[in-house]
């Protein structure tokens, strides 16, 4: 009944067209005041803020493009020179775009590690779709990184021989993140699992070797990896300087990960465990059906952070004489007639760094808002 | 419910049974794996060791420390402590872990600073400051650390000499020979001033807990500000102008080819303190920000309608929930800055890293020179987990 008196009264009221609210609320306007101006503080922190911003852009683009010299011809670089601290020198990527790339690789097969390149990137993206997430991603990768293997060495199928000591440049420090985490990672599993083992040797094992190698810093593992390897091993056997530099990014990156891996353990409710061996299944039913599936779901988002963080930390392997990226820059302007010219040639660098890492980051970000949907209202 | 009440359920401890030497019996299999992973890594361990010895007898490398007091013969550019390359190993490396530290120190000290800072800027309501924040973080940490540094570095170098130094405030120089600034000749009286400051700070810090012990008991404020002016501020002033007050600033200035007087930090110094603060502000930033979103706003409000003033709400209600989420991650971003010192090497500071390196390449004693970096290293890792664990410890939620 009051429904209905409510409605005869609402139909009496005149209908008016909806009013737009008042011009300052809305617009352009609006928003640059309150997001901009909204006190004399925040205006006298705008102002600031813009002005230095936009002399540190002038100035930027003054050096950067218009006073900038982009080639020269064959290593005269006089012309560069004369514009010191005024315009930049790109010609010095022009010219040593291809080692920095690719490092002493042959000339002629620079083909081979830039498809490489391609196929890690490739391998990245599958991986880091949803719908590839089975146990099928797991012989792609055998076979992708077999397969870059091939091209990397060559000696089949018409490809010539390089030797390992001539590979150099992007393709190194991918061989390195990404065989390094692809090793790593079930290596992290296992520490993970038997740090919280009962078994107390097994979890004191675990326990010593996750402390001991976050308690140094990476570079002492790969002074470690390039001078005291050779003494361990016995005479006559020798191990390549990039294997022992990658066996020490998986030692290092294994202690990390599996700090991140136990974190998801141990988020896991207790209901779990003992649902799962109130069904009898076995240790290693319960760990491989039950547990992993959920922790490692849980912590893909700090997973791919700490990947990050190593795919930065393999530039470290510079220090050891290793030929990676940074590497590769470092050594392109030791020539005499590009001396001096570190800047360019580490902006252009790290724009390949920011690359790969921002995607890494933003997929990350998009991930952790995607797996935690549910939990949002 | 009485306080007797016993749980049941801890009366019904399985009994013990004796072991059966059965696969089926899960302590036999415990006991059968613990052995076999043992066995196998020790046989590794004492392979590798085994092979080492070997490799050393072959090479004739003498093992041992006896190494350590042998005259060094390397030169160090910069050092706390008085060194010249004819004294020993042990000194060159203590000046090397002195050198650490100091870097570590004030790099820990900076990028807090710069870190809360724009944590902080990046919460503003400001949409310009916000983003500038935002940009920031996101670029610095996505690029590696060693390139960071060797950017730094290639800028410093690229700068003009000290006679076309840049000079941005009077007697501040940045030229390619580093960063000059004017300094106070520091002179006995303001040693004995910071002794005074550092008395006054611990007398106020007991008069604190007096204070607030008494008020405990009867309820009165007691205000500590007085005592801390008093203790912190007037007693070192006093001290220092009793001595004479002595105050002549030392201000750098050029004499020939470079610059004599003033505090100087060095290319390789001034680049790697840069890089390091720089980046690893960005992360605390982030911890920052994290922090202080980790607090409700109903906490605020709370607090507002319980009559507190906001310096109050903020000291005595926010920021303790703050820190809370805040120092776990802080204390391995310190962990991070000290670990992170070692890349020194690449532009030549001669920290430990460096001058461990130098000392193993000139007397080939490898095995000793990096169990020194990983020994120094794992102190201070160790000493530092140990300080933030107990200062996470005492401002720790402590529930019944």
């Amino acid at each position: 009944m009051s429904d209905i008196t409510l409605d005869t009264a609402a139909a009496k009221v005149p209908k008016a067209a909806p009013r737009t609210p008042p011009a300052s609320q809305i617009g352009l306007p609006a928003w640059l005041r309150a997001n901009l101006f909204s006190s004399w503080i925040n205006t006298a922190v705008t102002l600031v803020v813009a002005y230095f911003l936009v002399r540190w852009a002038i100035g930027f683009v003054e050096w950067g493009i218009v006073n900038a010299v982009w080639s020269v011809p064959d290593n005269q670089t006089q012309a560069c020179r004369d514009l010191r601290g005024i315009g930049a020198c790109w010609a010095v990527i022009t010219e040593k775009h291809r080692f920095i790339l690719f490092g002493t690789y042959p000339y002629e097969e620079h083909w081979r590690p830039a498809l490489c390149v391609l196929l890690f990137v490739g391998l990245y993206i599958v991986s880091a779709m949803r719908r590839f997430w089975r146990k099928e991603l797991a012989l792609v990768w055998i076979g992708v990184l077999t397969l870059i293997g091939v091209l990397m060495w060559g000696g089949v199928a018409g490809l010539t021989y390089v030797p390992q000591e001539r590979w150099g440049g992007l393709v190194i420090t991918l061989i390195l993140a990404t065989f390094g985490l692809a090793f790593a990672f079930p290596l992290a599993i296992v520490v993970a699992l038997g740090r919280r083992s009962s078994l107390p040797a097994i979890k004191a094992l675990c326990v010593l070797y996750v402390e001991l190698i976050r308690g140094v810093p990476l570079i002492s593992l790969l002074f470690m990896a390039s001078v005291m390897f050779p003494l361990f091993l016995p005479e006559g056997m020798n191990i390549d300087k990039l294997l022992r530099a990658q066996l020490a990014i998986i030692l290092f990156a294994g202690a990390y990960l599996a700090e991140v891996v136990r974190g998801g353990l141990q988020s896991l409710s207790k209901g779990q465990y003992e649902a799962a061996d109130a069904l009898g299944l076995s240790y290693w039913q319960k760990t491989g059906f039950i547990i992993l599936p959920q922790a490692l779901r849980m912590v893909i988002p700090p997973l791919v952070n700490t990947f990050i963080g190593f795919f930065k930390d393999t530039s470290l392997v510079l220090i050891i004489g290793i030929f990676d990226l940074l590497t590769a820059g470092k050594t392109a302007i030791i020539e005499p007639a590009w001396q001096g010219f570190g800047i360019e040639v580490y902006l252009t660098v790290g724009a390949i760094y920011f690359v790969f890492c921002f995607a890494m980051s933003k997929y990350s970000q998009g991930l952790e808002a995607e797996l935690n949907r549910h939990r949002a209202r | 419910m009485s306080q007797t009440t016993i749980d049941p359920r801890s009366l019904r401890a399985p009994p013990r049974r004796p072991l059966r030497l059965s696969w089926s019996d899960e302590r036999v299999r415990a006991i059968v794996w613990q052995v076999l992973v043992v066995g196998v890594i020790g046989a590794i361990v004492w392979w590798l060791w085994s092979n080492t010895v070997h490799n050393l007898e072959v090479r004739r490398i003498a093992t041992g420390f006896g190494f350590l007091g042998r005259e060094a013969g390397l030169p160090i550019a910069e050092s706390l402590i008085e060194y010249s390359p004819t004294d020993t190993y042990l000194r060159a490396l203590t000046v090397g872990l002195l050198n650490t530290l100091k870097v570590a120190v004030v790099g820990i000290v900076l990028a807090t600073i710069l870190g809360t800072v724009i944590g902080i800027a990046r919460l503003s309501k400001n949409w310009l400051l916000a983003k500038i924040a935002a940009v920031y973080v996101e670029v610095i940490r996505d690029l590696p650390l060693l390139l960071q540094l060797l950017f730094w570095y290639a800028l410093l170098q690229g700068l003009p000499g000290p006679r076309q130094a840049l000079n941005p405030v009077q007697g501040v120089f940045l030229s390619n020979r580093g960063l000059k600034l004017p300094w106070i000749e520091w002179q006995d009286a303001h040693s004995f001033a910071l002794i005074a400051f550092l008395l006054g700070a611990a007398g106020t810090w007991l008069y604190r807990r007096a204070a607030i012990a008494k008020r405990m008991q009867d309820g009165r404020p007691r205000a500590v500000w007085p005592v801390a002016v008093g203790a912190m501020l007037v007693l070192p002033v006093a001290v220092w102008a009793a001595l004479g007050a002595p105050w002549v600033v030392d201000w750098p200035a050029l004499r020939g080819f470079n610059f004599r007087g003033g505090l100087n930090m060095s290319p390789e110094y001034f680049a790697l303190l840069l890089g390091l603060t720089l980046y690893t502000a960005g992360f605390i930033a982030e911890i920052v920000r994290a922090g202080i979103l980790a607090v409700p706003g109903g906490q605020w409000e709370a607090a507002q309608a319980l009559g507190l003033h906001p310096g109050q709400v903020l000291r005595q209600i926010v920021l303790p929930q703050a820190l809370r989420v805040i120092v776990p991650p802080m204390t391995s971003q310190y962990l991070n800055i000290t670990k992170n010192s070692s890349l020194a090497v690449a532009i030549g500071y001669q920290d430990i890293v460096s001058i461990a390196n130098t000392t193993l390449n000139q007397t080939g004693q490898a095995i000793e020179g990096i169990a020194i970096i990983m020994l120094v290293y794992l102190t201070i890792s160790l000493s530092i987990s140990f300080f933030m664990n107990w200062y996470n410890a005492r401002i720790a939620l402590v529930e019944r």
